[in-house]
């Protein structure tokens, strides 16, 4: 602020502002957000036939049924995700506690799905810190799963209060020793840890078939599924149905805490991101690089699982063979737009579930697929990513390099 | 099996004692597998019955009969024998291949125990093997080719299934060849992609790689459910025909299970021997290897990088999207959402077992193919595995040669590392 002020000479307030909004790198972010959502909007209208029917008929007619579409998707977007304004008003105008609880149940809706994109994007988002790119997340979310439906099915009559600490334990040590593998090759041979939590994410899955067609699946059901977990470990919700909101989002905010105090408020935090940033200068400063890269895919391991448990234990109470749909990609993504920073994490979750449940009600009252919003995160990643495509779009100026650099080239410790 | 194996197991030149020690231990343990396990398993005078023709097949050939205990008796004679020799001499730079013939011995072992006092259609086994061998061995060869020129390409999954969806629906609209075209292009296009990002906007390789994983999954799902699921006609591309190779299909049990296909398992034939030509008896292929290994060196030495990652990155789409087709085209006829259900990662894995290199790909892909025709024969033979856990075994053994247990694979040495000019 204070040097562009000095360099020209009499800068109006708007010019500054616009000029430090033209470097800053937030700007990047929320101009990749935008542009992603607007792609979508353009998928949407393109993909649909009325549209070419209207420009057959008349240009202005296009120009419409254009805009229709473009209104018809994001409305379903924002009422499916957040709710219908006037009915939350009207509903607060009534008085009634359930007219309120339903017309505020989208929004709780969209803070359920963002939990398990909070655990994932804080799992990937450990590993970039560390310089450790953890693909299989999603692999770690299944056994974490898989390992919480045999605590919560098999373990009866336990207390509430104990029943769901073990019950979520049990997922985060089976994700952690599903991170702890590749982390502790990667460590001691060097293997590459990204083809190593592929393969662990395929080994999970042939695991949870092989479990859910045999010793989990309930016998009863028709399909291959695991029986409903015993109501002593299912976590509390916090409004009466359809409101599935529940503790696991605080569970989810707490932990992003944890990670935020562990990288940036411990010694140990700093010689994590050390390791990261700089390996070689990590190795010769004494830093333990084989401890660092197997405890950090260990925690990172734990959280992809808490993120399956919590699906089990706070949404679906048991667990079908397609059970995570892609957390685990997604959330690469997720981590990448928080900047790897755990408070950009939760909030980068929040965009991703507010997406992921409008999107169900898009295909609803919109019918535009579900897998609109895979394009869409698939979009704003390589935004993020190519941060230069945004600039060049937008014309942005290059910004100052900025001091710590998250780097996860593959090459390291090797 | 035998002779693949040994292929892509390259002999290292130095084994250490402890090494030695260790693989010596193993053949042993295989020997006692197959002894304690399966001969003394089975009842004396059980017969096990191989058929030697696959169902439909005109080329026909007697069964082979034999008593499974003698033959399982002989097997971990041998087996043990190279063990005993292994720990007390050693085979030096030959002990990668005798592991792979104890593996062999190992299967062979396997199948005759498996279906003593019963009948296996071996032929059949092995075709489905070829068949499941052909998404494998393709998706391999396009990383070898980005590889080779030093960009990782995680994206061959999001590829072949953009490919595949392009294959169905032009294949519907035109002509399956059409479709094939498209299923190309389209490969090619997101190769671009690809590069644009991993070589132009220097983006982490993993990431770009996850966006169009992440891109073509999405973009497929919803075409599909938008279009293909509504107007049937669409997603009806028909398929390549079965064509007989004249001669070579009438060779007795060879015939029907490797020269009676359609015209991608013969091209996955044709492309290892090419891709073998092209990377290491032409002048092309040494630059691109040159470029993955050392590009300062090459760029020194006046190739240019950057237009030969950017090149090799395409033909390496190029041959996704080949594949890509393969799942509608040669196999089902319809685009199907997530269809390729792993088959790039596979692949992948693949190609790192096969030492990037494209004869070790084609055995990988094989043995990878007859793991997954085996499991889903394992049923029928009645054996105590499930077959979920054979189903593991192409994602265990790549983890376990990535590991260094069996002879460490040479990566090339710039992959991953976006190159700057100085």
């Amino acid at each position: 602020m204070t040097t562009s002020e000095k360099e020209t000479a009499k800068p109006g307030a708007f010019s500054v502002f616009i000029e430090e909004v033209r470097k800053n790198s937030l700007t990047v972010t929320i101009l990749a957000i935008i542009s992603g959502l607007l792609a979508g909007g353009i998928i949407a209208v393109v993909t649909t036939e009325a549209v070419y029917q209207a420009v057959g008929h008349s240009f202005f007619a296009g120009i419409q049924a254009i805009f229709v579409v473009f209104w018809n998707t994001y409305r379903a977007l924002f009422t499916g995700s957040v709710g219908v304004p006037a009915d939350i008003i009207a509903a607060i105008g009534s008085g009634s506690s359930d007219a309120v609880n339903r017309a505020l149940s989208p929004f709780f809706e969209s803070l359920v799905q963002s939990t398990p994109y909070m655990f994932a994007g804080l799992a990937v988002a450990l590993g970039f810190r560390v310089g450790l790119f953890n693909i299989g997340a999603e692999g770690q979310i299944f056994v974490g799963a898989l390992a919480t439906v045999w605590v919560g099915t098999s373990l009866k009559g336990w207390p509430a209060i104990a029943h769901i600490p073990l019950a979520l334990l049990a997922g985060a040590a089976a994700g952690g020793i599903w991170g702890m593998i590749p982390g502790w090759l990667k460590a001691k041979t060097g293997a590459h840890e990204v083809i190593n939590t592929i393969m662990m994410n395929y080994i999970a899955f042939r695991l949870s078939e092989y479990l859910l067609t045999g010793v989990l699946r309930d016998p009863n059901k028709p399909i291959p599924i695991s029986a409903q977990i015993e109501k002593s470990a299912w976590l509390p919700r916090l409004f009466d149905d359809p409101n599935r909101f529940h503790l696991g989002f605080f569970i989810a905010l707490l932990m992003a805490l944890l990670v935020y105090i562990l990288l940036f408020k411990t010694t140990w935090g700093f010689e994590l991101r050390t390791v990261g940033s700089n390996p070689n200068a990590a190795k010769y400063s004494g830093m333990n690089i084989v401890r660092s890269t197997v405890i950090t895919m260990i925690l990172s391991g734990a959280l992809a699982g808490m993120a399956g448990a919590n699906e089990v234990l706070g949404v679906n109470h048991n667990l079908g063979v397609a059970f995570s749909s892609g957390y685990g990609f997604d959330s690469i993504a997720l981590a990448l737009l928080g900047n790897s920073h755990p408070l950009g994490v939760v909030l980068a979750a929040l965009l991703f579930g507010f997406l992921r449940n409008g999107a169900i009600q898009m295909q609803l009252t919109a019918g535009i697929p579900i897998d609109i919003i895979s394009v869409l995160q698939a979009l704003i990643l390589a935004f993020i990513a190519a941060p230069a495509i945004i600039r060049t779009i937008y014309r942005l100026k290059e910004p100052k390099p900025v001091g710590e650099l998250v780097t996860t080239s593959a090459k390291e410790g090797k | 099996m035998a002779q693949t194996t040994s292929t892509i197991l390259r002999p290292a030149d130095y084994i250490s004692p402890t090494r030695r020690t260790v693989m010596g231990a193993v053949f042993l343990v295989m020997a006692l597998c197959i002894w304690l396990i399966f001969s003394l398993s089975i009842v004396t005078d059980a017969k096990t019955t191989f058929v030697l023709v696959p169902g439909g097949s005109k080329v026909l050939i007697a069964d082979l009969v034999f008593m499974s205990k003698p033959v399982l008796d002989i097997l971990a004679f041998i087996c043990a024998a190279l063990g005993v020799y292994q720990l007390a001499k050693g085979f030096g730079r030959y002990t990668n291949t005798i592991l792979g013939v104890v593996a062999a011995f190992f299967i062979v072992a396997f199948l005759t125990w498996g279906s003593s006092g019963t009948s296996l259609n071996l032929a059949g086994l092995l075709k489905v093997a070829v068949v499941r061998a052909v998404p494998l061995t393709l998706g391999a060869f396009s990383g070898i080719f980005c590889e080779r020129a030093g960009v990782f390409n995680i994206a061959i999954e999001g590829m072949m299934l953009m490919a595949a969806f392009s294959s169905a629906l032009f294949g519907s609209l035109v002509n399956p060849f059409f479709g094939l075209l498209t299923a190309v292009i389209s490969g090619v296009l997101l190769a671009y992609v690809l590069a644009v990002l991993s070589i132009k906007y220097k983006v982490n390789q993993i990431i770009s790689g996850t966006v169009i994983n992440i891109f073509a999954t999405g973009i497929t799902s919803f075409l599909s459910a938008k279009f293909l699921q509504k107007y049937s006609a669409l997603n009806d591309s028909g398929r390549f025909g079965t064509w007989d190779v004249p001669g070579l299909s009438q060779i007795p049990f060879i015939g029907p299970v490797f020269f009676s296909h359609n015209m991608f398992i013969y091209a996955m034939f044709i492309f290892t021997i090419l891709l073998t030509i092209l990377f290491f008896y032409t002048r092309w292929g040494l630059r691109t290897r040159a470029v993955g290994e050392h590009p300062k060196a090459a760029d020194t030495l006046g190739i240019n990088v950057i237009k030969t990652r950017y090149i090799s990155v395409m033909l390496g789409g190029a041959m996704a999207g080949f594949a890509g087709a393969y799942f509608v085209l040669g196999s089902v006829g319809r685009f199907d959402e997530v269809m390729t259900a792993g088959r790039g990662f596979v692949g992948l894995a693949a190609m790192i077992f096969g030492n990037w290199n494209p004869i070790g790909a084609l055995g990988a892909g094989m043995l990878f193919g007859f793991a997954d025709s085996l499991a889903s024969k394992l049923a029928i033979l009645k054996v105590p595995i499930p077959n979920k856990f054979l189903e593991m075994a192409p994602y265990l053994v790549t983890m376990i040669v990535l590991a260094g247990v069996v002879g460490r694979g040479q990566p090339p040495a710039a992959g991953g590392q976006p190159y700057e000019k100085e």
